[in-house]
């Protein structure tokens, strides 16, 4: 065994002291130790010219980040509300029984630790845990005794996945049992995509001429927030002169529900780097990063040896596909588990080794990104499309989809439907029919763009999945009449109150103002005074939050209060002009124990 | 119609409030002429002795004894208003919410260096300590807040004097500038 300080010194070394290698060291010592002890937080921080409260700083932002031991084997499990609405509290108790501890606990002898955690990105073959990096889907009460058996007797836990998922992820690098689960193929993603010919295209054509064919194709970021690529592009292009450019593609896919970038990563991957390529040369950039969320580990030797058979084809480094002076390379960063992070600024912080805190805006990344270089964030999916517009030409990728919302969209569906997957869909159809086809015909409500879109009810299914109309990142989650919407609203709120970063107070404190409100509504303890005041307290959170975070997260409350208001009416305590959760009985209970006192009531 | 009559109480708070409506100066003689106060430890009247209109309240709940108090001016009291950072939000001695009651009354009576006979009080005479220190609404309806640690004298009179002649409430920026 090695101590602390080697391992500290290892890597640190590894890195080269390079501060933008902090997430790194940070996760090198981790996989070692199985956690970031004091110390190791203090030599990192004299290693690296940093003081130990910037370490502590990093190491509690990070979900997969600890100062205590997680266990030899770390299980992280989803809590997401499709995760719950699959079965996922039996799965947890069956854990809990197995290992003989509790969620948020190890086991005394250190072997195994249980730990909740955000959406993983699985939400197609959920309940679904993270152990040690690898995924595993589809868990059982008895799947579970099985692991937990096995990781009793010191398997490794690559040893534990027995059956492989479709396409790519059976490969010998991969060897992981997701499932692709794709449904339905477009014109833009799924469609055929020959090696090189995205960037031998673009390289033929002048940046600018790349930029104007990606401006005439109307492709909009496919992220969630729909800017204009082309634009986004010029924006960074006009700033870079003499500057050091970044294109930076996000994969962070933090979204609940939203499982479409993982399916990219694993099924088409070349496709995404070329993509990087086209806006690298078109914004004069000489290297890209992508920076994929920790969740995804389980593909970053596969995604890395596609970046070195590309480097061998000339698609990557010097002289890109023989164009002179074009010079482009990709480096992967792994993120540490946190939505934020998401945030194309918080991303850029999260990139450079630090919080992954949003900054201010302006200056917006295509002025001050990256290392303070111009940078373009784009995500993954909109860079696939931006291959596909160099191939297609952008006034034949213009010809799909709507007025405003042009191409298609890769939609990740989930819930309840007989046909959970990915679906690329033409920009413009309706809810209904895309229900129809995944097998959710009869649902009651779809939350479209996951927690931070919106729940939309069934008498709105006739309207167009576009920007115009039904924005969505991706993420469409089904829910059937008889599931219980406060229940799953409750879920999203415990996923904002966890992922605010906490940098300012509407969302930091609001979040959890509003999950209490909830709690009391759905406790019946709520008056209508209260629901009009749940309803102002999400238009302050919306409107005095720093972040997007903040900004969308009283969502869920807001649009279910809109759409459907009996789910809170029917309880509500009417007539009343205040309740009071207070429970006084309860409230001395500790102290009285402690004191040795019994307790009495007023008027003894 | 008689005048409005006032009830007062400082529960987990420090007083200050009520230092604060005593610094209204001369103007104390104004409200002695626009209202009548009942229970208050101004007048020292120690029960509700008629129906209320007005219960000015100090600091949150921090034990069985506050809370008892808070209900009892709610029934007593047509008009409640919580005064104070404490009343409104649990204030400075709401920084033992993070502790467990536990920690909390070991270190004030068993570790703290300068307590010899180590005991945690247990009189039945003594109030019993809440888990929490709870801000006053949480507990019971509150109608109004007036801000400020303590809130100033004018916002203080201002608010009252409003509330008494049914006046609108001028509140200048300045008032609500807190340092
Ligand atoms: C809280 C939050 C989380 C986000 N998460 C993601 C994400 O996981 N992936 C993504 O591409 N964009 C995400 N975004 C949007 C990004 O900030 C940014 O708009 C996007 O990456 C730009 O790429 P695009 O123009 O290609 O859509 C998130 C935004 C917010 C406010
Ligand atoms: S809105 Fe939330 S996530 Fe965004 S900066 Fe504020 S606290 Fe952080």
């Amino acid at each position: 065994m090695s101590t602390i300080e080697e391992v500290v010194q290892k890597a640190v070394k590894k890195q080269g002291k390079d501060p933008t290698g902090m997430l790194e060291i940070i996760r090198d010592v981790q996989a070692e130790l199985g956690h970031v002890p004091d110390k190791a937080k203090s030599l990192i921080a004299a290693g690296m010219g940093l003081s130990k409260a910037d370490l502590d700083g990093i190491v509690s932002f990070y979900h997969f980040f600890s100062e205590k031991p997680v266990g030899k084997y770390a299980v992280y499990l989803n809590n997401s509300a499709v995760a719950v609405m699959k079965g996922r509290e039996a799965v947890a108790r069956a854990f809990e029984q197995e290992a003989g501890c509790k969620f948020g606990q190890t086991t005394p002898d250190g072997i195994i630790g249980l730990h909740d955690t955000s959406d993983i990105g699985m939400n197609d073959q959920e309940p679904a845990a993270i152990i040690n990096g690898v995924v595993f889907t589809g868990l059982t009460p008895e799947k579970v005794k099985d692991i937990v058996s096995q990781m009793r007797s010191g398997k490794d836990v690559t040893e534990m996945v027995k059956e492989y998922g479709d396409g790519l992820n059976g490969s010998e690098i991969v060897r992981s049992m997701v499932k692709n689960n794709i449904r339905k193929k477009g014109a833009v993603i799924f469609a055929p995509f020959e090696q090189g010919s995205a960037v031998k295209k673009a390289v033929r054509m002048t940046p600018a001429d790349v930029i104007e064919e990606v401006k005439k194709s109307n492709l909009r970021g496919r992220g969630g927030a729909g800017f204009p690529t082309g634009m986004k592009w010029e924006f960074t292009r006009n700033n870079s002169k003499g500057k050091k450019a970044f294109v930076v593609c996000n994969a962070d896919e933090g979204e609940p529900g939203t499982f479409k970038d993982r399916v990219i990563l694993t099924e088409l991957p070349r496709m995404l780097f070329e993509g990087m390529s086209v806006a690298g040369y078109a914004i004069g950039a000489d290297r890209g990063i992508l920076y994929l969320r920790a969740e995804y580990e389980y593909l970053l030797k596969y995604l890395q040896s596609v970046l070195d058979a590309m480097r061998k084809g000339n698609l990557l480094g010097r002289n890109v596909a023989g164009k002179k002076e074009f010079n482009f390379d990709i480096e992967i960063k792994l993120g540490a588990g946190a939505y934020i992070c998401g945030e194309e600024t918080a991303l850029l912080e999260s990139a450079e080794g630090k919080r992954g805190e949003p900054r201010n805006r302006p200056p917006f990344p295509a002025q001050y990104g990256y290392q303070g270089g111009p940078t373009s964030v784009n995500n993954v999916e909109t860079l696939c499309a931006a291959a596909r517009v160099m191939i297609l030409g952008g006034e034949e990728f213009a010809k799909m989809g709507t007025f405003q919302s042009h191409g298609t969209k890769l939609l990740s569906v989930s819930g309840d439907c007989q046909k959970p997957g990915i679906y690329e869909v033409e920009f413009g159809i309706s809810l209904q029919s895309l229900l129809d086809e995944a097998g959710g015909s009869d649902a009651m409500a779809v939350q479209v763009g996951g927690p931070s879109g919106k729940c939309v009810p069934a008498g709105e299914f006739g309207k167009k999945i576009s920007f115009e109309e039904l924005p969505t990142g991706g993420s469409m989650i089904v829910i059937a009449p008889g599931r219980d919407l406060l229940t799953i609203v409750h879920n999203f709120m415990d996923f904002f109150v966890e992922e605010s970063c906490g940098w300012c107070t509407p969302c930091r404190a609001g979040n959890v103002i509003l999950r209490e409100r909830l709690e009391k509504i759905m406790a019946r303890k709520g008056t209508e005074s209260d629901l009009a005041e749940l309803a102002q307290w999400c238009a302050v959170v919306k409107t005095m939050s720093r972040c997007g975070l903040g900004q969308t997260s009283p969502n869920p409350i807001a649009t279910t209060i809109e759409n459907f208001r009996s789910v809170y009416e029917s309880r509500l305590q009417k007539g009343v002009g205040f309740v009071s959760e207070f429970d006084k009985d309860k409230a001395v209970e500790e102290y009285c124990r402690i004191a040795g006192r019994t307790p009495y009531t007023e008027g003894r | 119609m008689g005048k409005p009559v006032v009830a007062t109480v400082s529960m987990a708070g420090c007083f200050g409030c009520h230092m604060s409506l005593l610094d209204i100066d001369d103007k104390i003689l104004q409200l002695i002429d626009l209202v009548e106060f009942n229970k208050s430890p101004i007048d020292d009247i120690k029960k509700f002795t008629k129906q209320c209109d007005i219960g000015f309240i100090e600091g949150g709940c921090c034990n069985s004894e506050n809370v008892e108090n808070l209900m009892n001016f709610r029934k007593n009291c047509k008009i409640l208003i919580s005064v104070g950072e404490c009343a409104i939000m649990g204030g400075l001695p709401s920084l033992r919410n993070g502790i467990p009651v536990k920690e909390c009354l070991e270190e004030a009576y068993l570790n703290c260096l300068t307590v010899d006979d180590k005991i945690i009080p247990n009189d039945e005479e003594l109030p019993m300590i809440t888990d929490k220190v709870y801000p006053c609404h949480e507990i019971v309806k509150i109608d109004y807040f007036l801000p400020g640690c303590p809130p100033r004298a004018e916002l203080i009179w201002e608010a009252l004097s409003a509330l008494i002649t049914g006046k609108k409430l001028e509140l200048p920026y300045e008032v609500f500038k807190y340092d």
